[in-house]
C-alpha cells in the first residue's frame, strides 16, 4: 500500500492493479477455514500483460476473484487505477473457463448486451456488436445460440462481449483450458493481436507454462495450495508481435520455459502428492 | 426420416381402427351390452349431430375459457412466488412446509368448498385450475431461478447488470425456460381443473355436458363427450408445441425434442 501511495505522490501512472497482503480464505463444510491464499502482493502496470501459474487449485481463479471484486478478500487491500477497490471492479473485463454466455440470447445480443445495460440504443448496441463479431472472425454468426457454436466460436464470442466495453483491465481465468490445442494457439493469435491494438493491462490465469510465456510479458508462478504465495516472477523478452505457434522455437522460449519449469515442477508435485 | 414417420402415422391410425372395430364387434354380437357400453356408430352420430346444430360450441368455449384462464392466473401467481422464494431464502424455508401441505391435498375435495365461494359459474373450475397450476409453475420457476449457471451470472454481473437488469436478461428466461418445459403439463392440469369442477357442479362446458348424460344413464352421451374431449386436449397440445418451439429455440434439446413430437 505504501509503495503505491508514494507511486501515486510522485505523479507516475498508477498500476492497473495492486494486490497488498491479500489473503483469501473459504469455510469450510466442517467447520473451520480453508486458506486458498496466503499473504500476496502484486503489482500490475497498465498496458502489461502479466500471466499467473500455478499448479491446479493453487488459488491463481482466486486472486483474479479478488481483482473482479467477485469474492472478498479475508486481509489486505487491492487498488485499481489507484482507487481502493470496493464491491464489483467497473474497470475490469471478466473471460471464464466455463461457458458463460447467456444460452437464450443469440451470440450478436451477448455481444450485445452489455451495451444495452449501460443505456446504448439497440440499433446501435446491435451494429457495434456486429462490428465485433466480424473483429473476432464471426460476422456470419451473430443470429446462432451458444449451443450452434463450437467451443473456440463461443470464447470468440465472449471475448468479443467483454471488449466491446473497453474495459481498462482484462482479467482472463484459464479462458481457453477447455479448447483443443490447435483452437488454443488460434485464440492466442487472436487475443494478441486484438490486445496489441489497445495493449490493456491483462491478468492472464493458466496452468499452461507455454502459453504463459507465449503471451505474456511477464510470468508470475504461485505456489501449490494451501496459502499460496508467489515463488518466482519473470519478465518475457520475445519480441512483438508474435506468432505463438513460431515463439517456441526461439530460444528465449526455451530458456524461460526452463527456468519457470524448474520452479514450477515442485510445487505440482505438491499438488500432486495432496491429491494422492 | 419421412417414411419412418408415415410409418408411425399408420401404425397410430390402424391403433385406433383396431380398437374401434373391436368396440363395434363386441357390441354387434352383444358380448358387451350396447346399453352400457354405447356402440362406435352411435357416439360418432352423436357427436356429429351435437356439431352440427352448434349446441356442443358454447360447452367448448366456456371449457376453453376456464382452461385459459386457470392456466394465465395461476402461472402468474407460480412465477411470482417462485420468484420471490427463490430470492428470499428465509421466506422459502418458512413456507416449505405450508407449500407441501398444500400441494399434497386432493384438489377434488376443494371443488365443492370452491362452488360455495365463487358459486357455480366459471370461477369456482377457474379456481380448481389454478390451484393445479400454480404448484407446477411454482416449483420450476423456484428450480430455474436457483439453478442459473454461477458463470452466466458471474458474467453478466461483470458486464455491469444491476439486480433489475439481472432479472430481466438471467433469471426470467432461466425460469420460463422451465416453465415453457412443463406447458404441457400445466395447460393439461388447468383443462382438468376446468372439467373436474364442472362435473362436480356447473351450468355448462364438457364437464357438465359428461354430469349430465351419466344423471340420466345417456351412456351414448357420455362417450360422445369424451371422445370431444380427447380431440379438445389433442389439439390445445398441438397448440402448446408450436408455441413450445417458438419460445425454446435457443435450448441445444428444443430441436431433437420438436423433430420427436412432431
Amino acid at each position: 500500500m505504501q509503495r503505491i501511495a508514494e507511486a501515486a505522490r510522485g505523479g507516475e501512472v498508477p498500476p492497473a492493479i495492486a494486490f497488498s497482503g491479500i489473503s483469501v480464505a473459504y469455510p469450510l463444510k466442517g467447520g473451520g477455514r480453508y486458506v486458498a491464499l496466503g499473504e500476496t502482493d502484486l503489482v500490475v502496470a497498465d498496458g502489461e500483460f502479466t500471466a499467473i501459474v500455478g499448479p491446479t487449485g493453487c488459488g491463481k481463479s482466486t486472486l483474479l476473484n479478488v481483482a473482479a471484486g467477485l469474492v472478498p478478500a479475508a486481509s489486505g487491500g487491492c487498488t485499481v487505477f489507484g482507487r481502493t477497490l470496493r464491491g464489483l471492479n467497473r474497470d475490469a473485463g471478466y473471460l471464464f473457463q466455463a461457458d458463460s454466455l447467456m444460452p437464450w440470447k443469440t451470440a450478436r445480443d451477448n455481444v450485445a448486451v452489455g451495451l444495452s445495460v449501460r443505456g446504448v440504443a439497440t440499433a446501435e448496441a446491435r451494429d457495434r456488436a456486429q462490428a465485433w463479431l466480424t473483429r473476432v472472425g464471426l460476422a456470419s454468426m451473430g443470429d446462432r445460440y451458444p449451443h450452434q457454436l463450437s467451443g473456440g466460436q463461443k470464447k470468440r464470442v465472449a471475448l468479443a462481449q467483454m471488449l466491446i466495453l473497453e474495459p481498462k483491465l482484462l482479467l482472463m481465468d484459464e479462458p481457453f483450458g477447455p479448447l483443443d490445442a490447435q483452437t488454443r494457439i488460434v485464440m492466442g493469435d487472436l487475443l494478441l493481436s486484438l490486445w496489441s491494438a489497445e495493449r490493456k493491462a491483462v491478468l492472464f490465469v493458466t496452468h499452461d507454462l507455454e502459453e504463459a510465456i507465449a503471451l505474456a510479458d511477464r510470468v508470475v508462478v504461485l505456489s501449490a495450495g494451501p496459502q499460496a504465495r508467489i515463488i518466482a516472477d519473470h519478465r518475457v523478452g520475445l519480441a512483438r508481435p508474435r506468432e505463438l505457434a513460431e515463439s517456441r522455437h526461439d530460444p528465449e522460449f526455451t530458456g524461460l520455459h526452463r527456468a519457470i519449469w524448474g520452479a514450477l515442477k515442485d510445487e505440482v508435485m505438491k499438488a500432486y502428492g495432496d491429491a494422492i | 426420416m419421412p417414411s419412418e414417420r408415415a410409418r408411425i402415422l399408420f401404425w397410430q391410425i390402424a391403433v385406433a381402427v383396431i380398437c374401434l372395430l373391436a368396440w363395434h364387434v363386441l357390441t354387434a354380437t352383444k358380448i358387451l351390452d350396447p346399453f352400457f357400453f354405447a356402440t362406435p356408430l352411435g357416439v360418432i352420430e352423436r357427436t356429429w349431430k351435437d356439431f352440427a346444430s352448434g349446441v356442443i360450441w358454447r360447452h367448448l368455449g366456456v371449457t376453453l375459457l376456464e382452461t385459459v384462464l386457470a392456466f394465465a392466473i395461476g402461472s402468474l401467481g407460480g412465477t411470482a412466488l417462485g420468484f420471490w422464494f427463490a430470492r428470499r431464502a428465509m421466506a422459502a424455508a418458512v413456507f416449505d412446509p405450508y407449500i407441501k401441505a398444500a400441494n399434497a391435498l386432493p384438489r377434488v375435495v376443494l371443488a365443492p368448498i370452491f362452488a360455495l365461494w365463487f358459486g357455480l359459474g366459471i370461477w369456482s373450475k377457474v379456481a380448481l385450475g389454478v390451484t393445479l397450476v400454480f404448484f407446477i409453475v411454482f416449483f420450476n420457476v423456484y428450480q430455474g431461478v436457483r439453478e442459473v449457471s454461477p458463470t452466466v451470472l458471474a458474467n453478466a454481473r461483470m458486464l455491469g447488470m444491476n439486480d433489475r437488469q439481472l432479472l430481466r436478461h438471467v433469471y426470467m428466461p432461466s425460469a420460463l425456460s422451465w416453465v415453457f418445459s412443463s406447458l404441457h403439463t400445466s395447460v393439461g392440469f388447468a383443462l382438468v381443473g376446468a372439467v373436474v369442477g364442472e362435473y362436480l357442479g356447473a351450468t355448462a362446458g364438457l364437464g357438465y355436458r359428461i354430469a349430465q348424460a351419466e344423471g340420466v344413464f345417456d351412456v351414448v352421451g357420455v362417450f360422445s363427450g369424451m371422445l370431444v374431449l380427447s380431440a379438445f386436449v389433442v389439439a390445445i397440445d398441438a397448440f402448446v408445441s408450436v408455441i413450445e418451439r417458438r419460445l425454446l429455440v435457443w435450448r441445444p434439446d428444443s430441436a431433437a425434442a420438436a423433430s420427436a413430437q412432431g
